[in-house]
């Protein structure tokens, strides 16, 4: 009992001393002169601009990479082909890579006088310090998520549900949608919510591609560190506990849309043995 | 014929599972596939289901060619070993899966999904999920769903395979008797011989990716084709040239000509009948099934030497195949 108690003492106080206090300190000094300042930080052009492209971006980024992070998925789990182990190493590596030199190697690609820039250029599209290359930074910073969630219980589910709808008379198409796909919903489901967290609060790759410019191309988290840097903190705490509230939501959404699944959440193999 | 397998195989890579088998079945038979693992019965019957796809041979259902087709137009229900039950799903939408498919009227899948859940006895239990559902509740479950789109084939994949041996034995009656009253051909795969026996007309016995022999359960008994067949269809031993079934094996207190002397090694009560393992002169070891009475006349009991004489045994030619049996 002592024994339990304590290591949920040394979880709790690792949690505590790590994440609870330095971001309740951020709340705490953000509200600290009332919400007076804050309301101005919030509504600048700059801020509101900002808060706006962090959204955009997310709401490209997140559904692009579910659709990817799916397909991908059941190519990883299904396909029999060599150079299988290839594609996982790829979708690893972006875990694996510093966000910093994916924004760089998408800067030399394409940039103005990049491999690729150029001829976009010319054909009338911006890439690099435009919004198509802070998409394209985000996509790829966040593109594992969904893959690494869905692989182990697509893997765990097998192909007998779906072949038993095909002897039911469902064609492939209909027999994911309605079979494999609520069967992969909870992995699914977690995949968007790190690839949404990650998305919002992507960093690095964004500010090489982005350049940064207020108003332009900032996203909230480039926002804080402009604001930071320019010794306005109540607009950088304003920003931090917008991010944190964009992260508290989805996490909102993701509990409430689990609570009214039918089914619940029995769905584990863990009982089946037990019967 | 409802099912005509013509010379049909399948390779995995460098492993032959089905090689060369032709096979029909009959219309309203119910046909076992008896065979160890790997002997190419689950092969044979996702062939015929279309989930797997034949390297050579066709497939004919009803006398139509459905070699190419895929499985949602043969018209055949199968019935996994894990359930592959519908786990977000309810007992009922479970079962009327295949009639939502087919867009069927509402009033018509609510009734016909009725009658199959009183068919199955489950209408208790129709709006539970598969997660609340003993293993033998699930298999019916499964076994009503692939009954709903009123199959012309319904082929079972070791069902009762992942149930405990109370419940097999339950179902089993209950699959024969359901068999008898909704006669559709039904083809179940098995590496249970007891199973296969209690619940089939008809019993192909499979090794090595080959059918050995087909046969009514009492002929593959009586009259093997083959060494693998005797041994695997019913116990047997090997003694010399012969195999003789443990029944087969006449024990006396007293020696009588051609009898051979043996001791009792272990006693083995197996409620009616008494099971005696013997070691013979020369070491090899066999077994002899007797009555309880038989038992008791005879006083069977450990280190006793008693005389055997074999009064029936089978005699295979050398071009029997390999199998590792005895």
């Amino acid at each position: 009992m002592a024994a339990r108690l304590s290591l949920r003492f040394a979880a709790l106080g690792y949690l505590a001393a790590l994440l609870a206090l330095p971001v309740g300190l951020v709340f705490w000094r953000t509200f600290e002169k009332g919400l007076g300042p804050v309301w101005d930080a919030a509504t600048t052009p700059e801020a509101l601009h900002a808060l706006w492209l962090t959204v955009l971006i997310a709401l490209v980024a997140v559904p692009a990479n579910t659709i990817f992070g799916v397909i991908c998925a059941l190519v990883i789990v299904r396909g029999r082909f060599h150079g299988k182990w290839f594609l996982n190493a790829l979708v690893d590596l972006t875990f694996a890579l510093s966000p910093v030199v994916i924004g760089l190697a998408l800067y030399l690609v394409y940039a103005r006088t990049g491999w690729f820039g150029g001829w976009l250029v010319d054909h009338g599209i911006t890439v690099i310090f435009a919004l198509p290359g802070m998409i394209l930074a985000t996509i790829f910073v966040s593109l594992p998520f969904v893959v690494r969630e869905t692989v182990p219980v697509l893997r765990e589910i097998g192909t007998e549900q779906e072949e038993a709808a095909w002897t039911l008379g469902a064609s492939p198409l209909t027999a994911f949608f309605r079979v494999t796909l609520p069967a992969i919903r909870w992995g699914i489901t977690y995949g968007i919510v790190l690839t949404t967290a990650r998305a919002i609060g992507e960093f690095g790759a964004v500010s090489i591609v982005s350049g940064s410019i207020a108003g332009r191309t900032e996203t909230l988290t480039l926002h804080v560190q402009e604001r930071f840097q320019g010794f306005d903190l109540t607009g950088a705490y304003t920003a931090s506990v917008e991010l944190a509230l964009l992260a508290l939501i989805t996490l909102l959404f993701m509990t409430l849309l689990r609570k009214e699944s039918p089914g619940g959440d029995s769905d584990s193999p863990g009982d089946e043995a037990l019967r | 014929m409802a099912i005509a397998i013509r010379r049909v195989t399948k390779r995995f890579g460098d492993f032959v599972a089905v090689d060369d088998v032709s096979l029909a079945i009959a219309s309203g038979s119910l046909t076992a596939l008896l065979g160890p693992s790997g002997s190419g019965k689950s092969t044979l019957l996702r062939i015929v289901a279309g989930l797997e796809h034949p390297d050579e041979g066709d497939v004919s259902i009803h006398g139509e060619d459905a070699t190419g087709l895929p499985p949602q137009e043969r018209g055949v229900g199968f019935v996994f070993q894990h359930y592959a039950a519908f786990k977000h799903m309810s007992v009922r939408e479970n079962v009327a899966f295949a009639l939502k498919i087919r867009k069927r009227p509402r009033d018509e899948i609510r009734d016909r999904v009725g009658e199959l859940l009183r068919l199955v006895q489950l209408e208790g239990l129709a709006n539970r999920y598969p997660s609340q559902l003993s293993g033998g509740q699930r298999q019916r479950m499964a076994l009503a769903r692939a009954l709903a789109a009123e199959p012309r084939v319904l082929l079972l994949d070791e069902p009762f395979g992942a149930l405990d041996a109370r419940v097999r034995k339950e179902l089993r009656a209950w699959l024969r008797r359901l068999h008898d009253d909704v006669p559709v051909t039904t083809v179940l795969v098995t590496h249970d011989q007891e199973e296969a026996m209690d619940v089939a007309d008809r019993v192909a016995v499979m090794n090595e990716g080959r059918v050995e022999q087909t046969g009514k359960p009492r002929d593959l008994y009586e009259h093997p084709a083959n060494e693998f067949v005797m041994s695997f269809v019913g116990p047997a031993h090997r003694l010399g040239e012969a195999w003789i079934r443990p029944h087969d094996l006449e024990v006396r207190q007293e020696p009588n000509g051609s009898s051979t002397e043996a001791m009792v090694e272990r006693v083995v009560h197996l409620g009616f009948e008494v099971r005696a393992e013997l070691v013979l002169e020369d070491g090899r070891r066999v077994s002899a099934q007797v009555t309880r009475n038989e038992a008791d006349e005879l006083e069977l009991h450990e280190g006793q030497i008693v005389f055997v004489r074999p009064s029936r045994t089978h005699v295979f030619s050398a071009v029997a195949t390999p199998q590792g049996h005895s």
